[in-house]
């Protein structure tokens, strides 16, 4: 991190230097100033994550773990530093568990394929819940097929929380192999209780993998107290760049799992026989892997703990009350989500119009919230709706454009009533 | 009310919001009727589209039903009204015109066979500035095709 770039982040947290890091708040949408409140889709990036990757790509840049040469040895270990970063960044054993794959859902499928063709049988079950986002539930219906075991949808409560008895239930028979769950929901916001999912989990036999793409972004993430086997994430939700996701598993389960693609990087000697894989976590990465994507990582990791994670939370937090109090007293607004630890994501919808219609007129106003079922469908099916508009917060989140979100919503149903 | 919000209306014109609001033909006609539905897998949208062909082969009558927004209802709403006593080719040749419509935002045909009923749709032409909102603007028209073509069900892509 460059001085420049830690002389404006002010103790106390001040949104404001914040934003200023942010080269794309200052820009207009149809004439308007941009009021982003889609970060959980995508957070915008701040300087020091763009500079970063230009940084390499202008001065110090070739393909990694594979040249003789000054470049390649400067550019693998800036990319080899990223994986450091990740893994102080979830609080991992060792550097070896980060895998690096292409976003969340990449990791999520390396686990099906992995792991998951390798113990699973009609037997067997996977437990998921019924607030997942397509990622965490597709993979595993495509196990199911393939393999035979039954999956299990975990409901959620009318607050939006996970049905802990019915939880408890299907963990029961021990039939249960892997519990694979959001850490935060993309729609209601519910932030699930990790430490004591994974607990039951261990308990009734079985492994669990938290979809963190959400949860990542929001709070600190430990992965040896929360007691996971499998976290994932994805950078470009953590102010990093688009194209780099990650894999944490416990080593253990890493060694005793093939690859998931096969290609150069992950093997340590090859004839036209056979090949014998690379050790962890190479042997899960083939082919060139996204360099300059690590990079930006690495700066969006250090940005964020240099912002601290706890201020963000706290930051956050304050917005999401003033959100949900603000919203629901707009007549005619329904918010889905009620769970008592919960992030920063808000999902509502207006009594007189479309959810597609009111995120075209939010934008005509210049803000930016997304509309229809947030890639988790199965829950709006739950929720009986078919759409919701969300508007999500990030650290360059103002009050102010909460304030003008609630004053847009308000003039939309005047429109529509 | 129609100055405080004269920076929506582009899109949102007062027949769009009423067409919105209050669809016409918003019914099932019983078999023989020729039937498709139409799905948006984006948003979940869903209309089905009846039509009743009178001899001659000309639409006798056309309804709709479905869920969605504005766009879509008053989309289908209109189609269902300016389809009305047209061949099987020209409604066919009508919906190819409105997709050109709405995607450019210029009417294709002006002066043209079809002027008359492009005009009546026109309102709907502020999507093309929101590629995103195209396929909702078109859903019920596909499906409209696919009923008269004897496909069961249509994508709006």
């Amino acid at each position: 991190m460059s001085q420049a770039a830690r002389a404006v982040v002010q103790p106390g947290f001040d949104v404001f230097a914040i934003r200023r890091q942010f080269p794309i708040l200052a820009e207009c949408v149809r004439g308007k100033p941009l009021i982003y409140l889609d970060s959980a889709a995508s957070a915008q990036k701040p300087r020091a994550v763009i500079e970063a990757m230009v940084q390499a790509m202008e001065h110090q840049y070739a393909n990694v773990h594979r040249g003789l040469h000054w470049m390649s040895e400067r550019t693998t270990e800036a990319f080899e530093a990223a994986r450091d970063a990740v893994a102080r960044f979830l609080n991992a054993p060792s550097r070896d568990e980060i895998v690096f794959t292409k976003n969340a859902t990449e990791a999520i499928n390396l686990v099906a394929h992995a792991y998951g063709r390798g113990v699973m049988d009609p037997a067997k079950a996977v437990l998921i819940s019924a607030m997942e986002h397509h990622a965490n539930i597709i993979p595993w219906q495509m196990l199911r097929d393939e393999r035979g075991m039954e999956l299990r949808i975990c409901p959620i409560t009318p607050e939006g929380e996970l049905d802990w008895a019915a939880f408890e239930n299907l963990l029961a028979d021990g039939r249960v192999g892997l519990v694979a769950i959001t850490h935060m929901s993309n729609v209601l916001g519910t932030v699930t209780p990790a430490e004591r999912i994974a607990r039951a989990a261990h308990e009734a036999g079985a492994l669990v993998l938290f979809d963190g793409s959400q949860a990542a972004v929001h709070r600190r993430v430990d992965v040896q107290t929360i007691g996971a086997d499998f976290y994932v994430f994805t950078g470009h939700k953590l102010y990093g760049p688009t194209g780099i996701g990650v894999l944490w598993a416990r080593a253990e389960l890493l060694e005793r799992m093939p690859p998931f693609l096969g290609g150069g990087d992950m093997i340590s000697s090859v004839s036209f026989e056979r090949a014998e894989w690379a050790r962890i976590p190479h042997k899960f990465e083939a082919g060139t892997p996204p360099i300059l994507e690590g990079i930006g990582l690495a700066a969006a990791i250090a940005w964020v703990e240099q912002v601290g994670l706890e201020a963000i939370e706290e930051h956050e937090r304050a917005l999401t009350d003033f959100a949900l109090a603000r919203l629901s007293a707009i007549e005619g607004v329904r918010i889905f989500g009620r769970a008592q630890d919960r992030g920063g994501v808000v999902a509502f919808a207006l009594d007189c119009a479309h959810a597609h219609d009111v995120a075209t007129l939010l934008d005509r106003q210049g803000i930016a919230v997304r509309a229809g079922h947030h890639c988790a469908e199965p829950l709006m099916h739950v929720l009986g709706v078919g759409s919701t508009v969300r508007a999500s917060f990030a650290a360059y989140t103002t009050r102010a454009e909460i304030e003008a979100l609630a004053e847009a919503v308000e003039r939309v149903r005047r429109f529509f009533a | 009310m129609t100055d405080a919000f004269a920076d929506l209306r582009d899109l949102y014109q007062e027949v769009i919001l009423d067409h919105g609001r209050h669809p016409r033909n918003f019914r099932r006609l019983a078999p023989p009727a020729r039937y498709a539905k139409g799905d948006n897998p984006m948003c979940g949208d869903r209309v089905e589209v009846w039509v009743r062909l009178d001899e001659g082969e000309r639409i006798g009558d056309a309804a709709f039903e479905g869920r969605g927004c504005a766009i879509s209802i008053a989309s289908a709403s209109l189609m269902t009204e300016t389809v009305r006593g047209k061949s099987v080719k020209e409604a066919c040749a009508l919906a190819d015109a409105f997709r050109i419509l709405v995607r450019t935002g210029r009417c294709p045909v002006c002066g043209g066979v079809h002027a008359e009923d492009l005009e009546r749709l026109r309102p709907l032409s502020g999507v093309a500035e929101y590629p995103s909102r195209v396929k909702c603007a078109t859903l019920a028209w596909h499906a409209l095709e696919a009923a008269l073509t004897g496909e069961v069900g249509a994508t709006s892509a």
